[in-house]
Protein backbone atom coordinates (compact mmCIF):
# COMPACT_ATOMS: atom_id res chain seq x y z
CA UNK A 1 0.00 0.00 0.00
CA UNK A 2 1.13 3.57 -0.57
CA UNK A 3 1.47 4.61 3.06
CA UNK A 4 2.36 2.32 5.93
CA UNK A 5 3.16 2.34 9.64
CA UNK A 6 4.40 -0.27 12.07
CA UNK A 7 3.17 -0.05 15.63
CA UNK A 8 3.76 -2.33 18.62
CA UNK A 9 1.03 -2.35 21.27
CA UNK A 10 1.76 -4.82 24.06
CA UNK A 11 2.74 -8.13 22.44
CA UNK A 12 1.11 -7.29 19.09
CA UNK A 13 3.13 -5.87 16.18
CA UNK A 14 0.78 -4.18 13.70
CA UNK A 15 1.40 -3.22 10.12
CA UNK A 16 -1.08 -0.63 8.92
CA UNK A 17 -1.26 0.18 5.24
CA UNK A 18 -3.37 2.95 3.78
CA UNK A 19 -4.28 4.45 0.42
CA UNK A 20 -4.09 7.92 2.05
CA UNK A 21 -1.36 9.62 4.09
CA UNK A 22 -3.67 11.16 6.73
CA UNK A 23 -4.59 8.07 8.82
CA UNK A 24 -0.95 6.90 8.86
CA UNK A 25 0.28 10.36 9.90
CA UNK A 26 -2.33 10.50 12.68
CA UNK A 27 -1.30 7.04 13.92
CA UNK A 28 2.40 7.89 13.84
CA UNK A 29 1.68 10.97 15.92
CA UNK A 30 -0.39 9.06 18.52
CA UNK A 31 2.11 6.20 18.73
CA UNK A 32 5.32 8.23 18.45
CA UNK A 33 6.35 7.30 22.02
CA UNK A 34 5.86 3.54 21.61
CA UNK A 35 8.86 1.23 21.18
CA UNK A 36 9.74 0.60 17.53
CA UNK A 37 11.12 -2.59 16.03
CA UNK A 38 11.00 -2.25 12.25
CA UNK A 39 12.73 -5.62 11.82
CA UNK A 40 10.02 -7.55 13.59
CA UNK A 41 7.44 -9.41 11.50
CA UNK A 42 3.91 -8.07 11.80
CA UNK A 43 1.46 -10.18 13.79
CA UNK A 44 -1.55 -8.38 12.36
CA UNK A 45 -2.12 -6.42 9.19
CA UNK A 46 -4.69 -3.66 8.75
CA UNK A 47 -5.50 -2.21 5.36
CA UNK A 48 -7.40 1.01 4.80
CA UNK A 49 -8.35 1.14 1.20
CA UNK A 50 -10.51 2.96 -1.30
CA UNK A 51 -13.43 1.02 -2.72
CA UNK A 52 -12.68 2.29 -6.26
CA UNK A 53 -9.45 3.93 -7.36
CA UNK A 54 -11.06 7.37 -7.95
CA UNK A 55 -12.58 7.30 -4.46
CA UNK A 56 -9.14 8.15 -3.13
CA UNK A 57 -9.88 11.72 -4.22
CA UNK A 58 -13.62 12.02 -4.76
CA UNK A 59 -15.55 11.91 -1.44
CA UNK A 60 -12.88 9.55 -0.14
CA UNK A 61 -14.28 6.72 1.94
CA UNK A 62 -12.14 4.34 3.94
CA UNK A 63 -12.77 0.59 3.86
CA UNK A 64 -11.21 -1.53 6.59
CA UNK A 65 -9.47 -4.73 5.62
CA UNK A 66 -6.69 -7.02 6.75
CA UNK A 67 -6.15 -10.63 7.74
CA UNK A 68 -9.75 -10.74 8.97
CA UNK A 69 -12.64 -8.87 7.43
CA UNK A 70 -16.13 -8.12 8.67
CA UNK A 71 -18.16 -8.16 5.45
CA UNK A 72 -20.81 -5.68 6.55
CA UNK A 73 -18.49 -3.06 8.06
CA UNK A 74 -19.46 0.30 6.59
CA UNK A 75 -16.76 2.50 5.12
CA UNK A 76 -15.99 5.71 7.01
CA UNK A 77 -15.25 9.16 5.57
CA UNK A 78 -11.56 10.01 5.33
CA UNK A 79 -11.91 12.54 8.16
CA UNK A 80 -12.47 9.48 10.39
CA UNK A 81 -9.52 7.57 8.99
CA UNK A 82 -7.94 7.37 12.44
CA UNK A 83 -11.09 5.72 13.80
CA UNK A 84 -11.03 3.32 10.83
CA UNK A 85 -7.41 2.43 11.68
CA UNK A 86 -8.28 1.86 15.34
CA UNK A 87 -11.29 -0.28 14.43
CA UNK A 88 -9.13 -2.28 12.05
CA UNK A 89 -6.46 -2.84 14.71
CA UNK A 90 -9.10 -3.95 17.25
CA UNK A 91 -10.67 -6.27 14.72
CA UNK A 92 -7.43 -8.00 13.76
CA UNK A 93 -6.58 -8.63 17.42
CA UNK A 94 -10.10 -9.66 18.43
CA UNK A 95 -10.42 -12.18 15.61
CA UNK A 96 -6.85 -13.25 14.99
CA UNK A 97 -4.89 -13.38 18.23
CA UNK A 98 -4.23 -16.87 19.62
CA UNK A 99 -1.23 -16.56 21.96
CA UNK A 100 -3.30 -15.20 24.84
CA UNK A 101 -6.88 -15.24 25.94
CA UNK A 102 -8.28 -11.91 24.91
CA UNK A 103 -10.77 -10.24 27.24
CA UNK A 104 -12.86 -7.27 26.23
CA UNK A 105 -11.83 -5.48 29.40
CA UNK A 106 -9.81 -2.52 30.60
CA UNK A 107 -7.09 -2.99 33.20
CA UNK A 108 -4.84 -1.05 35.55
CA UNK A 109 -1.97 -2.29 37.69
CA UNK A 110 -0.27 -1.35 40.93
CA UNK A 111 2.52 -3.18 42.81
CA UNK A 112 2.62 -5.92 40.18
CA UNK A 113 -1.07 -6.79 40.45
CA UNK A 114 -3.95 -5.96 38.14
CA UNK A 115 -7.57 -4.88 38.33
CA UNK A 116 -9.42 -6.17 35.27
CA UNK A 117 -12.67 -4.34 34.42
CA UNK A 118 -15.01 -6.02 31.97
CA UNK A 119 -18.16 -4.46 30.59
CA UNK A 120 -20.13 -3.47 27.55
CA UNK A 121 -19.65 -0.19 25.78
CA UNK A 122 -21.12 2.48 28.08
CA UNK A 123 -20.20 0.66 31.30
CA UNK A 124 -17.48 3.22 31.90
CA UNK A 125 -14.64 0.68 32.00
CA UNK A 126 -12.57 2.77 29.61
CA UNK A 127 -13.07 6.08 31.45
CA UNK A 128 -12.39 4.45 34.83
CA UNK A 129 -9.15 2.97 33.54
CA UNK A 130 -8.14 6.30 31.97
CA UNK A 131 -8.79 8.19 35.22
CA UNK A 132 -6.99 5.60 37.37
CA UNK A 133 -4.12 5.69 34.88
CA UNK A 134 -3.65 9.40 35.59
CA UNK A 135 -3.27 8.64 39.30
CA UNK A 136 -0.91 6.14 40.91
CA UNK A 137 -1.97 3.24 38.70
CA UNK A 138 -0.35 1.95 35.56
CA UNK A 139 -2.82 1.90 32.69
CA UNK A 140 -2.68 -1.52 31.00
CA UNK A 141 -5.42 -0.96 28.46
CA UNK A 142 -8.81 0.62 27.98
CA UNK A 143 -10.32 -2.00 25.67
CA UNK A 144 -8.50 -5.35 25.71
CA UNK A 145 -6.63 -7.30 28.38
CA UNK A 146 -4.67 -10.42 27.51
CA UNK A 147 -4.37 -13.43 29.81
CA UNK A 148 -1.38 -15.74 29.46
CA UNK A 149 -2.96 -19.21 29.26
CA UNK A 150 0.09 -20.90 30.82
CA UNK A 151 1.14 -18.52 33.60
CA UNK A 152 -2.27 -16.93 34.24
CA UNK A 153 -0.77 -13.42 34.17
CA UNK A 154 -2.46 -10.39 32.65
CA UNK A 155 -0.67 -8.60 29.83
CA UNK A 156 -1.19 -5.00 28.80
CA UNK A 157 -2.55 -3.79 25.50
CA UNK A 158 -2.17 -0.03 26.01
CA UNK A 159 -3.40 1.32 22.69
CA UNK A 160 -4.27 5.01 22.60
CA UNK A 161 -7.30 5.40 24.87
CA UNK A 162 -10.50 6.03 22.95
CA UNK A 163 -12.30 8.76 24.92
CA UNK A 164 -15.94 9.09 24.00
CA UNK A 165 -18.45 11.92 24.44
CA UNK A 166 -18.52 13.20 28.07
CA UNK A 167 -15.24 11.47 28.89
CA UNK A 168 -13.43 13.80 26.47
CA UNK A 169 -14.06 16.91 28.56
CA UNK A 170 -13.51 14.98 31.80
CA UNK A 171 -10.01 13.94 30.73
CA UNK A 172 -9.06 17.02 28.69
CA UNK A 173 -9.07 19.11 31.88
CA UNK A 174 -6.58 16.76 33.56
CA UNK A 175 -3.93 16.02 30.95
CA UNK A 176 -1.39 17.87 28.85
CA UNK A 177 -3.02 18.79 25.51
CA UNK A 178 -0.04 17.24 23.73
CA UNK A 179 -1.33 13.82 24.84
CA UNK A 180 -4.67 14.28 23.03
CA UNK A 181 -5.33 13.37 19.42
CA UNK A 182 -7.65 15.27 17.07
CA UNK A 183 -11.36 15.47 17.92
CA UNK A 184 -13.34 13.08 15.72
CA UNK A 185 -16.83 14.57 15.95
CA UNK A 186 -20.02 12.76 14.98
CA UNK A 187 -18.59 9.30 14.37
CA UNK A 188 -20.94 6.27 14.49
CA UNK A 189 -19.81 5.96 18.16
CA UNK A 190 -20.34 9.66 18.94
CA UNK A 191 -17.48 12.10 19.50
CA UNK A 192 -14.09 10.43 19.93
CA UNK A 193 -10.74 11.79 20.99
CA UNK A 194 -7.68 9.66 21.65
CA UNK A 195 -5.53 10.00 24.74
CA UNK A 196 -1.93 8.81 24.62
CA UNK A 197 -1.19 6.74 27.75
CA UNK A 198 1.47 8.06 30.14
CA UNK A 199 5.06 7.29 29.18
CA UNK A 200 5.49 5.00 32.22
CA UNK A 201 2.51 2.89 31.10
CA UNK A 202 4.00 2.50 27.62
CA UNK A 203 7.46 1.73 29.00
CA UNK A 204 6.03 -1.01 31.26
CA UNK A 205 3.70 -2.54 28.66
CA UNK A 206 5.62 -5.82 28.44
CA UNK A 207 5.57 -6.47 32.20
CA UNK A 208 3.07 -9.22 33.06
CA UNK A 209 1.09 -8.82 36.28
CA UNK A 210 -0.98 -11.17 38.38
CA UNK A 211 -4.75 -10.42 38.31
CA UNK A 212 -5.92 -9.42 41.81
CA UNK A 213 -9.48 -8.29 41.15
CA UNK A 214 -12.09 -8.68 38.41
CA UNK A 215 -14.75 -5.98 38.25
CA UNK A 216 -17.88 -5.71 36.15
CA UNK A 217 -18.68 -1.98 36.26
CA UNK A 218 -22.13 -0.57 35.46
CA UNK A 219 -22.50 3.18 35.06
CA UNK A 220 -25.65 4.59 36.70
CA UNK A 221 -27.59 4.08 39.91
CA UNK A 222 -26.50 4.27 43.53
CA UNK A 223 -23.01 3.05 44.40
CA UNK A 224 -23.24 -0.70 44.96
CA UNK A 225 -20.95 -3.71 45.28
CA UNK A 226 -22.22 -7.19 44.43
CA UNK A 227 -19.88 -10.11 45.11
CA UNK A 228 -19.94 -12.49 42.16
CA UNK A 229 -19.56 -16.27 42.31
CA UNK A 230 -16.93 -18.11 40.29
CA UNK A 231 -19.57 -19.58 37.99
CA UNK A 232 -21.15 -16.26 37.04
CA UNK A 233 -17.75 -14.62 36.55
CA UNK A 234 -16.77 -17.54 34.30
CA UNK A 235 -19.92 -17.15 32.19
CA UNK A 236 -19.48 -13.38 31.86
CA UNK A 237 -15.82 -13.67 30.92
CA UNK A 238 -16.50 -16.31 28.25
CA UNK A 239 -18.89 -13.74 26.77
CA UNK A 240 -16.29 -10.99 27.14
CA UNK A 241 -13.57 -13.04 25.44
CA UNK A 242 -13.24 -12.71 21.69
CA UNK A 243 -11.15 -15.89 21.29
CA UNK A 244 -12.29 -18.20 24.12
CA UNK A 245 -13.75 -20.77 21.71
CA UNK A 246 -10.75 -20.64 19.37
CA UNK A 247 -8.37 -21.42 22.25
CA UNK A 248 -10.16 -24.67 23.11
CA UNK A 249 -9.08 -26.39 26.32
CA UNK A 250 -6.28 -23.85 26.92
CA UNK A 251 -8.94 -21.12 27.16
CA UNK A 252 -11.11 -23.26 29.43
CA UNK A 253 -8.17 -23.93 31.75
CA UNK A 254 -7.07 -20.29 31.78
CA UNK A 255 -10.54 -18.99 32.57
CA UNK A 256 -11.36 -21.54 35.29
CA UNK A 257 -8.07 -20.71 36.98
CA UNK A 258 -8.65 -16.97 36.64
CA UNK A 259 -12.07 -17.02 38.30
CA UNK A 260 -10.90 -19.38 41.06
CA UNK A 261 -7.89 -17.31 41.99
CA UNK A 262 -9.34 -13.82 41.53
CA UNK A 263 -12.27 -12.33 43.47
CA UNK A 264 -14.98 -10.82 41.24
CA UNK A 265 -17.54 -8.11 41.90
CA UNK A 266 -20.22 -6.22 40.03
CA UNK A 267 -20.10 -2.51 40.83
CA UNK A 268 -22.62 0.22 40.08
CA UNK A 269 -21.66 3.89 40.32
CA UNK A 270 -23.32 7.21 39.47
CA UNK A 271 -20.16 9.19 38.63
CA UNK A 272 -16.45 8.70 38.06
CA UNK A 273 -15.42 9.77 41.58
CA UNK A 274 -17.60 7.13 43.24
CA UNK A 275 -16.48 4.54 40.68
CA UNK A 276 -12.84 5.20 41.55
CA UNK A 277 -13.64 5.07 45.28
CA UNK A 278 -15.26 1.63 44.84
CA UNK A 279 -12.23 0.34 42.90
CA UNK A 280 -9.85 1.61 45.60
CA UNK A 281 -11.99 0.09 48.38
CA UNK A 282 -12.19 -3.34 46.73
CA UNK A 283 -8.49 -3.19 45.87
CA UNK A 284 -7.57 -2.50 49.49
CA UNK A 285 -9.63 -5.53 50.58
CA UNK A 286 -8.27 -7.79 47.81
CA UNK A 287 -4.57 -7.16 48.46
CA UNK A 288 -4.80 -7.00 52.24
CA UNK B 1 -38.98 -43.73 30.66
CA UNK B 2 -36.78 -45.11 33.38
CA UNK B 3 -35.60 -48.14 31.40
CA UNK B 4 -33.38 -46.38 28.84
CA UNK B 5 -29.74 -47.34 29.24
CA UNK B 6 -26.80 -44.97 29.07
CA UNK B 7 -23.02 -45.10 29.03
CA UNK B 8 -20.68 -42.41 30.33
CA UNK B 9 -18.19 -40.56 28.13
CA UNK B 10 -14.70 -42.13 27.94
CA UNK B 11 -12.62 -41.27 31.01
CA UNK B 12 -10.41 -38.71 29.23
CA UNK B 13 -13.17 -37.02 27.19
CA UNK B 14 -14.46 -34.57 29.78
CA UNK B 15 -12.69 -32.01 31.93
CA UNK B 16 -14.95 -31.17 34.85
CA UNK B 17 -14.25 -28.08 36.98
CA UNK B 18 -16.55 -27.08 39.86
CA UNK B 19 -16.96 -23.28 40.03
CA UNK B 20 -19.01 -22.57 43.13
CA UNK B 21 -22.68 -23.21 42.42
CA UNK B 22 -21.98 -24.03 38.77
CA UNK B 23 -19.85 -26.74 37.24
CA UNK B 24 -18.04 -26.12 33.95
CA UNK B 25 -17.50 -29.16 31.73
CA UNK B 26 -15.17 -29.05 28.72
CA UNK B 27 -15.85 -31.78 26.18
CA UNK B 28 -12.56 -32.48 24.40
CA UNK B 29 -14.37 -34.26 21.55
CA UNK B 30 -16.67 -31.36 20.59
CA UNK B 31 -14.49 -28.56 22.12
CA UNK B 32 -17.69 -27.29 23.71
CA UNK B 33 -18.05 -25.84 27.20
CA UNK B 34 -21.14 -26.84 29.17
CA UNK B 35 -22.31 -25.18 32.38
CA UNK B 36 -24.41 -27.36 34.62
CA UNK B 37 -25.84 -27.37 38.13
CA UNK B 38 -26.53 -30.08 40.68
CA UNK B 39 -27.45 -32.95 40.29
CA UNK B 40 -25.75 -33.19 36.86
CA UNK B 41 -22.15 -33.41 38.22
CA UNK B 42 -23.26 -35.96 40.82
CA UNK B 43 -24.94 -38.09 38.16
CA UNK B 44 -21.81 -38.02 35.96
CA UNK B 45 -19.67 -38.98 38.92
CA UNK B 46 -21.98 -41.85 39.88
CA UNK B 47 -21.83 -43.35 36.38
CA UNK B 48 -19.18 -46.01 36.17
CA UNK B 49 -17.66 -47.41 33.00
CA UNK B 50 -20.53 -49.87 32.59
CA UNK B 51 -23.96 -49.29 31.06
CA UNK B 52 -26.58 -48.22 33.59
CA UNK B 53 -30.12 -46.91 33.81
CA UNK B 54 -31.91 -44.26 35.85
CA UNK B 55 -33.14 -46.68 38.50
CA UNK B 56 -29.65 -48.05 39.21
CA UNK B 57 -28.18 -44.54 39.26
CA UNK B 58 -30.89 -43.31 41.64
CA UNK B 59 -29.94 -46.12 44.02
CA UNK B 60 -26.24 -45.19 43.84
CA UNK B 61 -27.04 -41.53 44.46
CA UNK B 62 -29.36 -42.44 47.36
CA UNK B 63 -26.50 -44.35 48.99
CA UNK B 64 -24.29 -41.22 48.89
CA UNK B 65 -26.72 -38.32 49.28
CA UNK B 66 -29.83 -37.56 51.29
CA UNK B 67 -32.18 -38.94 48.65
CA UNK B 68 -34.97 -41.52 48.51
CA UNK B 69 -34.10 -44.16 45.93
CA UNK B 70 -37.79 -44.77 45.30
CA UNK B 71 -40.44 -42.13 44.65
CA UNK B 72 -39.54 -39.32 42.20
CA UNK B 73 -35.79 -39.93 42.12
CA UNK B 74 -35.63 -42.41 39.18
CA UNK B 75 -37.84 -40.15 37.03
CA UNK B 76 -35.73 -37.06 37.84
CA UNK B 77 -32.50 -38.93 37.09
CA UNK B 78 -34.04 -40.21 33.82
CA UNK B 79 -34.86 -36.62 32.75
CA UNK B 80 -31.32 -35.45 33.57
CA UNK B 81 -29.81 -38.39 31.67
CA UNK B 82 -31.89 -37.50 28.62
CA UNK B 83 -30.57 -33.91 28.86
CA UNK B 84 -26.99 -35.15 29.22
CA UNK B 85 -27.48 -37.35 26.14
CA UNK B 86 -28.80 -34.32 24.20
CA UNK B 87 -25.63 -32.39 25.20
CA UNK B 88 -23.50 -35.33 24.08
CA UNK B 89 -22.02 -35.86 27.55
CA UNK B 90 -23.46 -39.39 27.89
CA UNK B 91 -24.58 -41.77 25.17
CA UNK B 92 -27.61 -43.98 24.95
CA UNK B 93 -26.51 -47.60 25.04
Amino acid sequence: MRYAARIAVGPVQFRIGSDWPEPVAALESLYAGYPKDPERTADATVRLFAARPWRRWLRPSVHIGGDFVVPDALPLPLSMGLLAAEMGMNLQVALGWRRHMLLHASAVARDGRAVVMSGESGSGKSTLAALLGEGDWRLMGDEFTLIDPVAGDALAFPRAISLKNEAIAEMAGRVDAARLGPLLAGTPKGDIRHLIPRADAIAAMHQPVRPALILFPRFGGEPAIEPMGEGEAFVRLTEASTNYIALGEAGFAALTRLVRTTPAFGIAYPDSASGIALVEQLWAEAVR
Amino acid sequence: MGDRHYVAAPADALRIEPLGELTAIFDRRSMQTHLVVSPIPEILEAMGPEVCDARALAQRLAARFDLEAEGDAPAIVADRLAELAAMGLVAEA
